[in-house]
């Protein structure tokens, strides 16, 4: 708790911002994954076979974005390292598929990693075949009883399948099944079709084991979950604000309207890195003044995460984009979602001007027609034509990427919206 | 040697010489007496006659292959030119685990008479690179101690099983095949002596004709060679008749033929211009020393050391007598002469001669160091000159009869010190360091030998400049150093001989160097096959010579092999592998798929089909292909391998000729092409360019090439090297068809249409229709192998193995799966041990549960798993694809179906946002299938599992 002592002259809030940003932010891992527990013990059991006896494994952990494969492994490892005779025998690889975007980079990363380039001495690594022969040839040279284990945790699994032959998939899980060195190859994937992007062969030298995160938490679970994820940790050296601090977020968790705040995120998506963002938002409220989270702020912060993104662009238009929306709106309804031009929308708003209109004045064409493209600018409307085609702008195939509630809420919130344009977008056909 | 003929890459022109006479009617064969070998471009011509021992062209550049002509034979046409052979073997060429058979450690020039008939005796006659020495030795002499690089010694001969004591008779069925040449030439001297590349070998030569022309055209490069050679010659000649001071009759002739060289007007005329040059320069012998170097110092920085390789040249060129090379490398008591020879030669000349003499010793060696060296040289030179003038007894060794005298004293001190030779020799041998030891030794012993004529201030001097020498010049530089001590007047040449040496060393560069080292050698080898008598001796010289010439080779041939082809290894762990513990990881170790089995069953059939094929192959010494298919994980890579095992083990036993066993593999590789260079690596262990790859296998396969094991070449997932072009397939298939390839192609690949599918026609054809297919094991199969692996470790109850396998080969007989699933059950079962009701076994439920976990879909758990909304928006997708009657909708539909869903739930709408953010997530997942998503609402959205699943799944949570 070095961070702690540091952190003694600041003031005790932003100690406590600092601890938990840190568990929000994924900056330190938990002291034990949770709800995870049967996988947590066969990855742990699976690589510790792999580094104290020397067998070679591949598995795959699977499960959706945010349900923490990338923080269930590195518990394993920081346990796994742990372990004495382990600590100084295995030789973790880290891959990853967004940044390794083909063999060759992988190749040159795995040679880094595993220090290998220093045993060439200066000479500048060749072509991409001689890598692979290189590195082929150093794991093939192993045997299993006196090579240290070396573990590829490639990450973003399913982006390696898409490599050319999957020469690297390929050669990692070839050397998992035969007497090399010996290897782990631990993939990390959100796809759960992940195995049918295998070639046949290579699918075949997979083991085929899987670990699936799929969390099963139950909302009464993940209320706890907040809890504990709020409060302080027991070595919290004001004691005093350390009770006070759990004390108010155990009464915070039985608030109602906090309940229903988070059953609403709960419905939505169970992993935790939504959590920790609603989290987050509370806690930054957080100040001297105002040494707890209190219900108001989860609110708030839900509010902010419930936003709809197009509905505050709405508000930021001026009132006549706002009706070339509301006619593009009728022009939906009357052709069913068939695309439209300006040439039509503009006919649907001098209509709208010649019957109805009180408060609007007539806009020249030109106007009309950059207040239209600023709406496609914003990506509220959307050519429906390839680019390369060449239509007068007037002409122009466009959709509205905008929902009926949408606008109809725009409409609602709009500052000081003339009635007639309410009305308008109200009636049911232009 | 014939590394340098390659080097220069020369074309040779063969010709037949005599006259053709019908070897065999049937098939209108002609034999033909000798061939004539001549090198595009030069007019030098080499005859090889049957009986002469050969080099023969092969893979190693260095080491070519050795054999003893029989005939020459060829067609009516003239085209092809064959040759009969006799094989001789080299030990490298004996395969790696019969080298211990041997039983000693090799002589570096052995080579073994072959007696096997695996191999075909039958040679093309353009591959002949030139002759060699081939000497027989008897069993229980030792090899002649200081061999040349160009004499071979045979003791034992190889029947491809053991080494035996080789028969003289085999070696001396053809007298005109031992060793030393008959001295007189079987062909008329030709115009220019054939110092050439490729005679260098002890080819036949004219004698040294005393021809003016041949002096005077000194200044071409192989002119120089021949003069040296010539100049060498004379000297040998000369010591010949000093050191056989108890003349054989014989000698009587080769003293006339030194007379002759010593008299050639070219000789003569050169000294002669020295002198002239000399006299009106030379006023007192500093300034001469002193003008010399410093013309030397401007004209000759940049090549300094060239020059002083020159330096050799044109000391033996202008003193004729004086082979200062073969002074630094040949016995001290030789070494002796050419000093002698040239001070006599000088002596006649003038007295000025001798002092510059004196100057030559002292500076020579520091002419090719700075300019600020060679100032302080004329100080000692002066020096060197009082203590010459200060001796008058010198020139007494100038009258003839002194000279005999001298002469007597040397042949004397030859014999004595000849004992001396072999510890110099292991001095050199040492390497370039040493090189320069053994020369000091020399010069101090030739000093020795001066006291003898000359008188003890003389020695004193000659004591101080030997001890200089070596400290003073670089190793390289310590024989120029003994030239210039040798060879007085020298320094007179330079200057002269300057243009003819920067012509000399303009086009080449130090390897120019070597080789005119080599002709200078075999010069010497002819030398000694002409003087039967002086053979002992000359080849204690040549001992010399082939010590001093290593030193110089090998260290270029150091510096490049940088690590290269280092392959490093992943480190080796601290702490050792832990050995399974129970039964159950005893149980998983034998599992694993890399365990390899004591035997693998159920390929019984399979293995003995490509046994029968490959060992067929190997035992008559042909090619051919096999293409062997099978899904994955049906054993035709084990399978195979047991085979070469089972083959190695064969060969180990003698009961089929060797063979070579390489793999590749088509996902191991990068490009198709990269198969060439893995397969010449594998070969050869060469490192080159996939182009360069292709052309040397290309050659060496279809080159006949003798004493080749066949070579069995696994391809492993063939079609990864298929090309637009499919010549890397084409060419694989090609080369067992080539007579002399003895290939034999075995391919792998997953498909059993591969051939048709993706080969065109002529490689198909190639591939010939030798085909086998693996199938996917049956159940029975898969428990046997499992029992089989597990060999008598009880560790699975029987039903638990009956239902992996059943389960297994109902979906894909691939026994990696098997094997996995057998192993993660072990787990299963380790995990569970501590139930109370656990046996220790594998039972069915351990097996049930790592079948579902490998088996069974994870879309419906996760369906399950699924938050509530994402499940909501997946009925959503159902509502609308069933409202639509299409399997596919815009996300903006399926949300109106969405939010209408959540009405009915009962649950707050949530924002078009929050709508998308779970689409993406189930996208993600693959539940769903997504259009890309910068289309925002009007992107399309599918179903990856069928409704039926979802809606299972839903049922199931909602229950």
């Amino acid at each position: 708790m070095c961070t702690l002592s540091r952190q003694r002259k600041g003031s005790i809030h932003e100690l406590v911002q600092m601890i938990l940003r840190e568990r929000f932010c994924h900056q330190r891992l938990p002291e034990k994954p949770v709800g995870m527990e049967s996988q947590h013990k066969h990855l742990l059991e699976l690589l510790r076979r792999t580094a104290v006896h020397g067998e070679s494994n591949s598995v795959l952990i699977v499960g959706p974005r945010g349900s923490g494969k990338t923080m269930l492994l590195n518990c394993v490892l920081r346990e796994l390292l742990e372990v004495k005779d382990v600590n100084k025998n295995v030789l973790p690889v880290h891959l990853n598929g967004l940044l390794q975007t083909d063999d060759r980079i992988a190749l040159k990363e795995i040679t880094r990693q595993l220090n290998l380039e220093n045993v060439v001495g200066d000479k500048v690594f060749g072509s991409f075949a001689e890598n692979l022969a290189f590195l082929l040839e150093a794991l093939k040279k192993g045997d299993r009883s006196s090579s240290r284990p070396v573990l590829f945790i490639l990450d973003e699994f399913d982006l390696f399948a898409h490599h050319k032959n999957q020469t690297l998939l390929y050669n990692l899980l070839d050397v998992s099944q035969s007497a090399q060195a010996p290897v782990a190859v631990i993939g990390l994937t959100c796809r759960l079709d992940v195995l049918e992007l295998l070639e046949k062969r290579v699918k075949s030298r997979f083991s085929h084991r899987q670990i699936h995160l799929l969390s099963s938490l139950s909302f009464i679970q993940y209320l706890d979950n907040v809890r504990s994820q709020l409060s302080l940790p027991q070595d919290f050296p004001d004691t005093k604000f350390y009770d006070e601090w759990n004390d108010s977020i155990k009464t915070l968790c039985e608030d109602q309207s906090v309940v229903d705040v988070l059953q609403r995120h709960y419905n939505s998506s169970k992993d935790f890195r939504s959590l920790h963002l609603l989290l987050m938002l509370a806690l930054s409220r957080v100040s001297a003044s105002k040494p707890a989270i209190k219900p108001t702020d989860l609110l708030e912060a839900s509010r902010v995460c419930m936003v709809d993104s197009k509905a505050n662009i709405l508000h930021g238009l001026s009132i006549l984009e706002l009706c070339l929306i509301i006619a593009m709106k009728h022009l939906n309804d009357i052709y069913e979602g068939e695309p439209f031009n300006f040439q039509m929308v503009h006919n649907e708003f001098k209509k709208f001007l010649q019957r109805k209109s009180h408060s609007i004045h007539n806009f020249d064409k030109p106007v009309v027609m950059k207040a239209f493209e600023h709406l496609q600018q914003l990506e509220l409307i959307k050519s429906m034509d390839s680019s390369t085609a060449k239509i007068q702008k007037e002409y122009q195939l466009m959709k509205l990427l905008l929902d009926h509630s949408q606008i109809m809420e725009a409409l609602q919130k709009y500052p000081q919206c003339p009635t007639d344009v309410k009305q308008w977008a109200m009636s049911a056909f232009g | 040697m014939v590394r340098y003929f390659t080097r220069l890459r020369v074309r040779r022109i063969y010709k037949w010489g005599g006259r053709p006479y019908i070897f065999d009617r049937k098939l209108k064969s002609y034999g033909f007496e000798y061939l004539n070998m001549s090198v595009e471009g030069q007019e030098a011509v080499t005859t090889v006659t049957p009986g002469q021992y050969i080099l023969i062209e092969g893979n190693d550049d260095e080491y070519p292959f050795v054999a003893k002509l029989l005939k020459f034979f060829g067609d009516e046409s003239h085209k092809q030119k064959k040759a009969l052979v006799q094989w001789f073997l080299r030990l490298s060429e004996v395969p790696q685990n019969k080298k211990l058979l041997l039983g000693r450690s090799p002589h570096p020039q052995e080579i073994f008479y072959y007696l096997g008939r695996a191999c075909d005796n039958e040679i093309n006659a353009e591959s002949i690179l030139g002759t060699v020495h081939v000497q027989h030795v008897p069993e229980d002499t030792p090899f002649p101690e200081p061999g040349t690089k160009d004499t071979l010694y045979v003791k034992l001969s190889w029947d491809t099983k053991a080494f035996n004591v080789l028969d003289p008779v085999l070696m001396q069925d053809t007298p005109a095949s031992t060793p030393p040449k008959p001295a007189l030439p079987l062909f008329p001297p030709c115009a220019s002596p054939t110092a050439t590349p490729v005679s260098r070998g002890p080819v036949r030569r004219a004698l040294p004709t005393p021809d003016p022309t041949v002096m005077r055209r000194a200044g071409s490069v192989s002119d120089t060679r021949a003069t040296m050679s010539a100049g060498k010659r004379s000297t040998l000649e000369a010591e010949s008749i000093h050191s056989a001071s108890k003349l054989s009759a014989s000698k009587i002739l080769s003293a006339k033929r030194r007379g002759s060289a010593a008299d050639t007007p070219g000789v003569r005329k050169k000294l002669q211009l020295s002198i002239g040059a000399s006299p009106g320069k030379k006023m007192t012998r500093a300034d001469v020393l002193c003008e010399l170097l410093d013309e030397e110092m401007e004209s000759e920085k940049v090549i300094s050391l060239k020059l002083s390789s020159s330096v050799s040249h044109s000391l033996q060129h202008g003193c004729s007598l004086s082979p200062m090379r073969s002074v630094c490398k040949t016995p001290n008591g030789q070494r002796r002469f050419p000093w002698k020879l040239s001070s006599i030669s000088l002596d006649r000349l003038s007295p000025t001669a001798l002092g510059e003499q004196d100057f030559s010793r002292a500076t020579t060696p520091s002419r090719r160091k700075e300019s600020a060296m060679a100032i302080r040289e004329p100080a000692l030179g002066v020096l060197a000159e009082e203590d010459s003038e200060d001796s008058p007894m010198q020139p007494i060794a100038l009258t003839p009869r002194s000279k005999r005298k001298s002469a007597q004293l040397v042949s004397l001190r030859i014999r004595k010190q000849l004992n001396l030779l072999d510890n110099t020799q292991e001095l050199i041998s040492d390497g370039d360091d040493d090189c320069f030891v053994p020369s000091k030794k020399d010069l101090q012993s030739s000093s020795d030998e001066e006291k003898t004529v000359s008188e003890e201030e003389t020695r004193g001097r000659n004591c101080k400049t030997s001890v200089r020498t070596p400290h003073k010049t670089p190793s390289k530089k310590v024989c120029m150093a003994v030239g210039g001590f040798c060879g007085a007047c020298v320094i007179c040449f330079y200057r002269n001989l300057l243009d003819n040496t920067q012509k000399l060393f303009s086009d080449g560069d130090d390897d120019c160097f070597v080789p005119s080292m080599k002709a200078l050698q075999s010069s010497t080898d002819e030398e000694k096959s002409e003087e039967e008598t002086v053979v002992r001796k000359t080849r204690g010289r040549n001992g010399k010579t082939s010590a001093r010439t290593p030193c110089k080779t090998p260290s270029k041939k150091v510096t490049p092999s940088t690590p290269r082809h280092a392959t490093p290894s992943i480190p080796s762990r601290t702490v050792p592998a832990r050995q399974p513990g129970n039964i159950l990881d005893e149980a998983r170790a034998r599992l694993h798929v890399s365990s390899v089995p004591e035997s693998l069953p159920c390929r019984e059939q399979e293995f003995q089909d490509i046994y029968n094929f490959v060992e067929s192959k190997v035992m008559d010494g042909t090619g051919g292909c096999m293409y062997i298919s099978g899904v994955p994980g049906t054993g035709k890579t084990a399978t195979i391998h047991e085979v070469i095992r089972c083959l190695q083990h064969a060969s180990d036993m003698d009961e089929i000729p060797t063979f070579r066993f390489i793999e590749i593999n088509g996902m191991k590789m990068t490009d198709p092409h990269q198969a060439y260079v893995q397969i010449l690596q594998k070969l050869t262990d060469q490192k080159v360019t996939a182009d360069h790859a292709a052309a040397l296998l290309e050659k060496r396969f279809s080159n006949p090439a003798p004493k080749k094991e066949t070579t069995v070449l696994l391809v492993d997932e063939l079609d990864l090297l298929w090309t637009r072009k499919q010549n890397v397939m084409y060419n694989l298939f090609d080369w067992p068809t080539r007579r002399h390839a003895r290939l034999v192609v075995l391919t792998i690949a997953n498909t059993m249409d591969l051939p048709e599918r993706i080969m065109i026609n002529r490689v198909a054809s190639r591939l010939g229709l030798t085909r086998m297919s693996f199938q996917p094991y049956s159940f029975k199969q898969l428990q046997q192998i499992i029992t089989s692996r597990l060999n008598k470790v009880k560790a699975f109850e029987e039903d638990a193995l009956q239902l992996v396998s059943r389960k297994v080969a109902a979906l894909s007989g691939d026994a990696r799966r098997c094997l996995d699933i057998c192993r993660r059950a072990t787990e299963i079962c380790e995990h569970s041990a501590s139930h109370p009701s656990s046996t220790g076994l594998v039972r069915m439920s351990h097996v049930m549960e790592a079948l579902d976990e490998m088996f069974s879909s994870s879309y419906i758990t996760a369906i399950g798993c699924a938050s509530l909304q994402e499940q909501l928006f997946l009925r959503a997708v159902i509502a609308e694809f069933r409202r639509l009657g299409l399997e596919e909708a815009t996300f903006q539909q399926v949300f109106v179906q969405h939010r209408a869903l959540s009405r009915v739930e009962g649950l707050q709408p949530i924002s078009v946002s929050e709508g998308l953010a779970v689409c993406q997530r189930l996208g993600a997942c693959r539940l769903l299938l997504l259009e890309a998503s910068r289309l925002d609402m009007l992107q399309r959205v599918r179903l990856n599992v069928s409704q039926d699943d979802v809606l299972y799944a839903l049922k199931a949570v909602r229950d």
